[in-house]
Order: structure tokens, then sequence, then C-alpha cells
């Protein structure tokens, strides 16, 4: 008889290609065995990556569904099954399972928006893959603009993507900026917090945050303070799991399971949640 | 409506075991818990309480999930599921029960767990009325009918004698195989043993608890008030609370390496643990406080929410007996407004 689809069985898949980002941020391009991309998903959805004997864990996938040959996800490392990861070369075998999750609303709230991308750090991986997919879908949205920051220049992840494809984007506006002076530095140099105030973005624009909790909180204050409504502010949250479809209990805030209901939330609905996140 | 002696119970538990595997309370070194019979085993199948709840049968306490075979940078994925074959649950209780419903609303939905969905299925479940609740029974307060469990059979002890009903078509096929050993029963009698059963749980001590007057707003509203640091100071965070719960399914999963292959399998959880939500990132529940809160909120508020109205919780005591600080989910109940007045 044939075994009913079990979701914790994740399938075997490869990795194709390794792209060291940052000193710690690698990006891992990701097929099935049969070559093929191993699932269909939506931006701002997630996937559970194991390396057996290490363990699983679960990541974003950084790579828009506009891209038809593979799934690509970039992973920083800090812990056992990232540092493993980091470890490994091309044409070693990985297991996935997933999407999970629910998407940033790219094909309803979005759809027509002027856009406001704020990231820091590792947070760009969940947003390139909206990014991605709005410049593949260019005529449904409206201008883009991207403030992203990080400690330092080395620390930027897809910088290459970042100058030689959007700043390049037709109404695309990129903001760059440093934490600290750094040589070969031209750029601007301070905290994402404060720079999204001097960008001084129409607040009429939806804006998408995600990065470290502490440039979350300041962001947000920022964007009220110029006047951008709850509503129109989403972010991405993250927590332990282990099963990925709301059953093992772990990522359960308020009535919501972070791998199930979210990781993509909207201000407004992250407002009635605890604040356990 | 059908019934056996008590005294002539061994044959039965013998008769079933010959058909399929059954499982039941049998007491081992003084505790009584739900475990496979075997010829010589001590069954105690009115023991009110068992030690841990039937919830084992169908979500083990550890369970194998996959293995896996690596070859260098190869991978190989062995599904290690069975197919589960027909086994008999007897003895259950209306509270442990109703914890299946609880539990089904968690690995049935969307996507399915096909390791307890086919666990589900194969069981057969004999409940049993309670006839003796005790003082830290109070499943009343989730309108549960310790006199009239469901189950595919239903019996309830009456001075010597067991009686025996099967309510669903499983049930009906297990009694024809057994039919022998009965005799008809009426159900009068039974009409009265639950009366009297009704009768001792409306005075019982916890009868007052009334979780429709819980003030859920309250709950939300005061998720920092200083009650939950005085309900959870004396807490150990030894999660047995979580292990003895019919309802409690949080897991972790976990890999072990067993000779040339690596096992991954899942085990109990307790979000009393301070591990359960670490990540290499932080952690969102860092004193014992938070996480005796989310336990009870998780019961009380967010599952209700989430399932229709029904609670997490289905008053067996469990808890109530077992905790070292003598804390309990009464207690908190208490707090928050959930008495008759």
């Amino acid at each position: 008889m044939e075994k009913e689809f079990e979701a914790l069985i994740p399938q075997v898949c490869v990795i194709t290609d390794i792209r060291k980002d940052t000193p710690d941020v690698k990006t891992f391009r990701v097929v099935a065995l049969d070559g093929k991309k191993p699932f269909i998903h939506k931006p701002g959805q997630c996937a559970m990556l194991s390396i057996p004997g290490v363990g699983e864990a679960l990541f974003s996938i950084t790579s828009s569904p506009t891209q038809t040959e593979y799934v690509e996800f970039s992973i920083k490392k800090c812990g056992c099954v990232t540092e493993m990861l980091h470890s490994f070369e091309v044409g070693q075998q990985i297991t996935v399972r997933g999407p999970y999750g629910r998407c940033f609303p790219v094909d309803t709230v979005f759809k027509g928006k002027d856009m406001l991308f704020i990231a820091g750090g590792i947070g760009l991986a969940p947003l390139r893959s909206v990014i991605n997919y709005i410049r593949d879908n260019r005529k449904d949205y409206g201008k883009v603009a991207i403030v992203y920051g990080s400690r330092s220049a080395d620390d930027l992840v897809d910088y290459k993507e970042i100058i030689d494809e959007w700043q390049k984007e037709k109404d695309f506006d990129v903001y760059l900026t440093i934490d600290r002076e750094q040589e070969g530095w031209t750029g601007h140099v301070g905290f994402v917090p404060n720079y999204v105030k001097e960008v001084n973005i129409p607040n009429t624009y939806t804006a998408v945050l995600c990065g470290p909790p502490i440039m979350i909180k300041f962001t947000l204050q920022g964007l009220l303070e110029l006047g951008f409504e709850k509503k129109n502010i989403y972010t991405t949250l993250e927590l332990r799991m282990k099963c990925g479809i709301g059953k093992c209990g772990r990522c359960n805030v308020g009535g919501k399971y972070v791998c199930k209901d979210g990781p993509v939330f909207c201000m407004t609905e992250l407002d009635e949640l605890p604040d356990e996140y | 409506m059908l019934k056996i002696d008590i005294s002539s119970l061994p044959l039965l538990y013998e008769k079933i075991a010959s058909l399929y595997p059954l499982v039941l309370p049998i007491k081992k070194a003084n505790e009584v818990n739900y475990d496979k019979y075997s010829n010589g085993a001590e069954v105690s199948l009115f023991t009110l309480k068992t030690n841990k709840s039937p919830k084992d049968m169908f979500f083990p306490q550890t369970e194998d999930l996959m293995k896996f075979k690596v070859d260098g940078q190869k991978i190989e994925i062995i599904d290690t599921r069975k197919e589960a074959q027909p086994f008999v649950v007897m003895g259950v209780k209306a509270c442990d029960y109703k914890a299946f419903e609880v539990l089904d609303r968690v690995f049935l939905v969307d996507p399915i767990d096909t390791y307890y969905k086919t666990k589900r299925e194969a069981g057969i479940i004999i409940t049993l009325a309670c006839d003796r609740p005790e003082e830290s029974c109070f499943c009343k307060a989730f309108n549960i009918d310790a006199s009239s469990p469901l189950g595919d059979i239903t019996t309830w002890k009456v001075g010597d004698k067991l009686f025996w009903k099967a309510n669903t078509q499983k049930g009906k096929d297990l009694t024809e195989k057994i039919k022998d050993l009965f005799t008809e029963g009426d159900e009068k009698t039974v009409e009265k043993a639950k009366q009297e059963i009704t009768e001792t749980i409306s005075k019982l001590p916890f009868s007052n608890i009334d979780v429709n007057a819980l003030s859920k707003d309250e709950m939300l509203d005061t998720f920092k008030s200083d009650k939950w640091s005085k309900l959870s100071e004396a807490c150990l965070g030894c999660g047995t609370c979580t292990f003895v719960c019919p309802t409690c399914q949080c897991f972790d999963i976990r890999e072990f390496n067993a000779n040339d292959k690596i096992m991954r399998f899942r085990c109990w959880d307790s979000c009393m643990y301070k591990d359960f939500t670490k990540t290499a990132g932080g952690q969102p529940r860092p004193t014992q406080m938070q996480r005796f809160r989310q336990r009870f909120m998780h019961k009380l508020v967010y599952y209700p929410e989430n399932n229709d109205g029904l609670y997490s919780c289905v008053g067996c005591g469990r808890c109530v007996k077992k905790c070292p600080s003598h804390l309990n989910i009464v207690k908190v109940i208490k707090a928050f407004g959930g008495e008759k007045k």
C-alpha cells in the first residue's frame, strides 16, 4: 500500500552552488535530486533544512519564486547546523522540507503599492525574495525604496546584486549604510533606524522590516514618528521551531504559531500578540 | 447492553488479547500505567487515575520518525513508518478520552500527522465510567460526563458486574467476536449507577470550578499582572505537569547515531523547560514565570481561541496530584475568576 504523505519526512536535495557573501554569511543554491526546484514557494516563506546527524533548522527562502531553476538560502553561521552547512562543498546533499508559513501579501495588499524595504544584516535574506519578485513583476507595484545596513561594508549580503542590478532598476532607490566608518567606504555611515528618518520616504509607502530585534524596535518607532500607519508596516518573526507545521508547540505566541501563521506579520497583528517574541 | 462478572474479567482480557494486542491499566512497581497485557500481568482496571494518561498509545513518549543513511556527500532517507495493526485500549476514563479530541485537533488538522493518525485509526477504545471520582477530579468543569464516556465501547462497573455497550461499528465488531463471555444486562441498572456517579461528582471539592466564568479578557489584559509571578513562584520547572497531562502535545525532534544509520525521532518536550524556546539569537521566555504563564494561557485562552472554545484541559487532576510544589491549573483558574459565585 502506498504510504500517506508525511510532512515531517523531507526530500533529499543537493547544493549546486555556494557563494560567500560576507565573512559569516554564505548563500546556498539548492535543487532536488532530479535537478529541478524542490518546491514552489511564495516570497517570505521558509523551509526546513537538515543535515542528518547534526540537526534540522528553519531558514527563510531568499530566492524569488520567479527563479524557476533553483532555490537559494542565505545563511549566517551561528549554531551547529549553520556551522556545518558553512563547511560544505558543492555536491553535498542535504534534506529539505517545506515551504512553510504565510508569505508576504504580494498578490493582495502589496499590489500597486509603493514599497519601502528596511533590512539589517542577514535580515535582507527574506526581503531579497520579495524584492526580486517585485522586479520580475514590475508593472504590478509602485516605487521601491530599500534601506539596508550592516556592521561593515564586508557584511552587506548580496552586495554585488544590489550594486549591479537593484541600483540600476527603474524607480528603485537603494540606500546603503554601515555602522562605523571604514576605509574605502564612501557611502552613508550610521544605524538603520536613524538613516530611515534621514532619507525621509513618504509615509504612504508600505514598509517591510527585517533585521535584529533592536533594529526593528527603533525603526518601527521612527516610522510611526514619520506618520506611517501600523497597518502598512510588515515584519517577520523568528522563533525556535522543530516541526514547521504548527504541532510541536515551540513557536506558539498567543493564539499564533509563527511557523504556520507567520513568519510574516502585519504590525497590527503583532499588537494583538503578547510580547514574547 | 451486556454484562460480565468482575470475577470473570481475566477471561475477558485473555480473550481480547488472543485477538488483538490489549493495553490497559497495569500495576508495575507500585505504579499503575497503561501497558500491554500479558498473561500474569497485574491488571488494575479500576484504578481511577493512572500515573500517565493513555496518550502514549497514540503519541508515544518517544517515537522513531525516519532513518538516514549517510555516505560521503550522499544521503538516503529510509521511511520507517509501519502500518499500524488494530489494538485495544481498555479502561479509558471520560477525561482521558476527551483528551484524544484535544490531540486530534492538533495532529489531524492539515498537514495530517500520519504517525498519530495510523495509530488513532487502528485503536479500538473501551472506556470506563468513573464509579468513584475523587477529590482531585474536575472534569465536569469542562462539560465532560464521567458517568457516560464515549469511545468504541463504554463500560460501567456496578457492584460485582461490568456492564458493556458497543457504540461504534469497530466496537460492535469486537463485541461480536467475544459475545460468548457476556449475558444480557439491564439498562436501568446502568442508568441508576450513572445518576449516582453524577451525584458524587456534584459533591466534589472542585465542583465550584467554572471555566466559563474565567475572564479571558482579564487574562490577556493582565498578561503582565503580578498574579502570574505569585502563582508561579514555587514552580521548579520540572515539567512533571506536562508529562502526566493527557492533552500536552509539545514535542522535540532529535537524532541519534545507530551504527551505520542515523535515527530521527521525536519525544515529548515541555514548555516548562528553559531550552524549549532558546535560539542562537536569544530566549523569548527567559523566566520560569513566563514559561508557567505560557502553559496556562495556552490551555485556557490560546487553544480554545483556535478550537471553537474547546479547552486544552480535561480536568483529570493529575497535575493537581503530581506537582511537587502543589501548583496546578485549578489555582490558576480560581485566580482569574473561574469559580461559581
